[in-house]
């Protein structure tokens, strides 16, 4: 990779520890994938937030980090362990929230915006289309070259944190136009967001950088969020298109055995002690089509809605909220159902969600079985 | 058979092979590297000490800072040789400081095998019997 003579006495300690650091993950991550050069940015997405994933050697990290490290461009972050608001009505232990704070404190001493969110792309003003940004948290980096006309490799924690400090990211083959060589077909008549969700997951596994997606007229907010997110857990893929892909793509069928495959493979039990939905969290247009879908009905299970503090905000305004509540929802902010330490093994053995990528981390990280519905299908069985 | 670099380092061990891409942040415990994804085929096995060799890491981005953790854990492997590059792979091991190199005949690298990976040497990686 070329570097500029201000990157390269970087690269070489001449402008401090933290540069150094920054340029020297830069130019690992532009060595995997083939970048040519280092490009601007104009804002950076942060994952890494949430003790229970960064642990105690994430935390002395930032700490230390923080010292001296500023952003240069717009950053924002994703959700972390807990809502403030509601912490002391769990049962979390000091440790794991003097550590959360510490972890908050260090990236706002950054001059990171604390949004703590994993859908930057709904709550932020989007910039122009083609804009450079630099997005870890894999659904987001999906969503936004897919859907929201912005530029960003599938970013890992390190290199959207090194982008933050340097306002640079390699220029990548996800950052040019490509035409992916594989296109998969759904096939599953009326999808349901779950149906995308497992799409996503499908398409992770079986595609390189990017892939095409055939045979969907039509995808709802809610669909679109959680192919992004089934599409971030399971692969390497940052990119889809809608359409037909080129004629000489390898075509392969997304039918009703891949989407068994898929469901038994990440659905563990028949049955759930609690309902979390919002992974990723939920936006205002999905907060209102709940609180539709909800009224004159109430849940018989405790049910955690995760949404942006901002949507939370905006929901209370309206009245939203209100119906949720009265529905026996718990709304939490600046955390999310994906490893959020407030879904705890010890208390819980089984989780009902619509989210695929909630399901698989709720099992792989957290040790809680995971039962997969739709929404409305959790409505329908779940509510009186 | 010929490698990329992507973090330069010497590293001396035995092979613990998966043709399965590994999700770091899901699967793998950060203080003993113990691989808890039951779906994975080194499931129960620690990846600690081991010269790592896998087809690429996926899932979330987080999974960088797994690899942090483990090094500072002492539980991360020796290096690790992957088929494909991915981000978050490539950046935790640069900030951890465990090498790391792309293989383009990933297929003869054989489970279990001795071997001694330099980045400074001509050949990069030396087997031994």
């Amino acid at each position: 990779m070329e570097l500029t003579k201000e990157e390269e006495s970087a690269l070489k300690g001449e402008h401090g520890e933290t540069m150094e650091t920054a340029y020297r993950i830069l130019v690992a991550i532009g060595e995997a994938i083939n970048a040519e050069k280092l490009v601007p940015i104009k804002w950076a997405h942060l994952s890494g937030v949430n003790y229970n994933t960064i642990g105690d050697a994430g935390e002395e990290f930032l700490s230390k980090l923080s010292q001296d490290a500023k952003v240069k461009v717009m950053t924002t972050l994703n959700p972390m362990g807990f809502d403030f608001d509601s912490v002391s009505k769990y049962n979390l232990d000091k440790n794991f929230i003097e550590k959360q704070q510490s972890i908050k404190e260090s990236y706002e001493k950054m001059g990171v915006i604390p949004s703590f969110s994993c859908i930057p792309y709904e709550i932020f003003d989007l910039p122009e289309k083609g804009t450079q940004v630099s997005f870890a948290e894999s659904n987001a980096a999906i969503y936004a070259n897919s859907i929201a006309h912005l530029k960003t490799n599938k970013e890992s924690a390190f290199s959207a944190l090194a982008s933050a400090l340097t306002g640079k990211t390699p220029y990548s083959d996800l950052r040019i136009n490509d035409s992916p060589n594989l296109t998969i077909k759904m096939k599953i008549d009326e999808p349901n967001e779950l149906a995308f969700g497992m799409l996503g997951y499908f398409a992770g596994k079986v595609a390189d950088n990017s892939v095409t997606i055939s045979g969907v007229s039509e995808m709802n907010k809610r669909s679109c969020k959680s192919l992004c997110g089934g599409m971030g857990t399971s692969g390497r893929c940052g990119k889809f298109f809608l359409g037909d892909g080129k004629e000489n793509a390898e075509r392969i069928d997304f039918d009703k055995k891949e989407m068994q495959n898929i469901y038994d493979e990440l659905n563990t039990s028949d049955h759930g002690d609690i309902i979390t939905l919002g992974s990723p969290q939920l936006g205002l247009e999905e907060i209102a089509d709940l609180s539709s879908m909800l009224k004159g009905r109430s849940f018989e299970k405790r049910c955690m809605v995760f949404c942006p503090r901002v949507v939370q905000e905006q929901a209370r305004k309206i009245g939203y909220t209100n119906e949720l509540e009265r529905a026996g929802c718990e709304i939490l902010s600046d955390c999310c159902t994906c490893l959020t330490p407030l879904v705890d093994k010890n208390e819980i053995d089984s989780v009902i969600t619509n989210s695929i990528k909630g399901a698989y981390y709720l099992k792989n990280s957290n040790g809680v079985d995971v039962n997969l519905k739709s929404l409305s299908q959790i409505i329908q069985d779940e509510t009186k | 058979m010929t490698f990329k670099v992507i973090v330069k380092g010497k590293a001396s061990g035995k092979i613990m092979k998966t043709d399965i891409p590994i999700n770091f942040l899901g699967a793998v415990d950060k203080k003993t590297g113990i691989i808890h994804d039951t779906k994975h085929d080194l499931v129960g096995k620690s990846i600690k000490d081991s010269i790592l060799v896998f087809p690429y890491g996926v899932g979330s981005s987080v999974g960088a800072y797994t690899i942090y953790s483990l090094k500072s854990s002492k539980s991360a492997p020796l290096a690790m040789i992957c088929a494909k590059a991915d981000l978050s792979v490539a950046s935790g091991c640069a900030l951890a400081n465990i090498p790391m190199v792309i293989a383009t005949e990933f297929d003869k690298l054989e489970d279990g095998k001795e071997i001694t990976l330099d980045t400074e040497s001509d050949k990069l990686i030396i087997f031994r019997e």
